[in-house]
């Protein structure tokens, strides 16, 4: 990728290319940490006006590494401002698909699969920079370097996340199974 | 890294499939992205065509320059989204919503911008 932009209209191109290849991606992050498709809009849309404001020192600063983690990590700081201003977490459970009209809903998805139900749940408690490690890993398929540009954490710091995030939530899992069987 | 069990990883990449965005939600954000590329340009011409002599009028380009980080901008995006819904029921296809959104971006810019 050249550092250099030479027009407005290249940068604009270049971020219009950005925007495409990654509104999926700020999408599910945003619904994964929020809890719902009205609040998860309002975020991603609120990443990319952002994003736009900032893309020209981004580019240059990237040195041609990936964008992505630099946009989630723009969602990551708007989510934490949401919750900072509304005095709220994130919704315990993942809302109704009734109640929305997006082309599929993970509780469509979900539906009738209890222990995926389960995960989501355990998910959803999860201290916040473990759920969020995960949302990145699994929702985004993002590698371990790229979590950790977007968290602002070490590439060791950021395994040893995931590591504690995934024996956590399998145990909740677990437990729950455990107690529901009995 | 293999933190738990290989079939607990498999459940979670199957819980936390990705989400795809509404496709009003892509079509909103392309539109407001050329609409504030378009008036942070109309701003700019505006200033080089007839202020450049005039050090009082520097700050207001050079705001537009920035183009959502200004106050007014974000305003007009705000007023603009704020009325998308009534847009949508009023228009018979994406093509009119479109034309509507465009001329309700042109109007608020028109009533707020020129007061700064």
């Amino acid at each position: 990728m050249p550092d250099t932009i030479t027009s407005k209209a290249e940068l604009d191109a270049r971020f219009t290319e950005l925007y495409r290849a990654h509104l999926r991606d700020v999408y599910s992050y945003s619904y994964y940490r929020v809890g719902n498709h009205h609040d998860a809009e309002d975020l991603t849309e609120q990443t990319f006006l952002q994003a736009y404001r900032h893309f020209e020192r981004a580019l240059r600063e990237s040195n041609g590494r990936p964008l992505r983690p630099w946009l989630i990590r723009i969602a990551h700081n708007l989510a934490a401002n949401f919750y900072r201003d509304r005095s709220r977490k994130p919704e315990s459970a993942i809302e109704d698909a009734g109640m929305i009209s997006a082309p599929h809903t993970t509780e469509s998805l979900v539906e009738g699969r209890e222990e995926l139900k389960s995960v989501l749940a355990g998910v959803q408690q999860l201290p916040d920079d473990r759920r969020e490690a995960l949302i990145m890993r699994f929702a985004l398929g993002m590698d371990n370097r790229e979590i950790a540009r977007a968290l602002g954490r070490t590439d060791g710091a950021t395994k040893v996340l995931l590591h504690r995030a995934i024996r956590q939530l399998e145990g909740m899992v677990n437990g729950n199974a455990e107690a529901e069987a009995k | 890294m293999s933190a738990g069990a290989p079939d607990f990883e498999a459940l979670l990449r199957e819980a936390l499939v990705p989400v795809d965005p509404p496709a009003d939600l892509a079509q909103r954000l392309e539109l407001t992205l050329v609409n504030l590329t378009e008036l942070a340009q109309d701003e700019l011409e505006a200033w080089e065509l007839s202020t450049m002599r005039d050090p009082r009028n520097w700050v207001r380009p050079a705001a537009a320059a920035v183009v959502g980080a200004t106050a007014g901008t974000a305003l007009v995006v705000l007023r603009v989204r704020g009325r998308h819904r009534s847009r949508k029921q009023q228009s018979a296809n994406l093509l009119e919503l479109a034309e509507r959104t465009l001329h309700d971006f042109a109007e608020e810019a028109r009533r707020i911008l020129p007061d700064r």
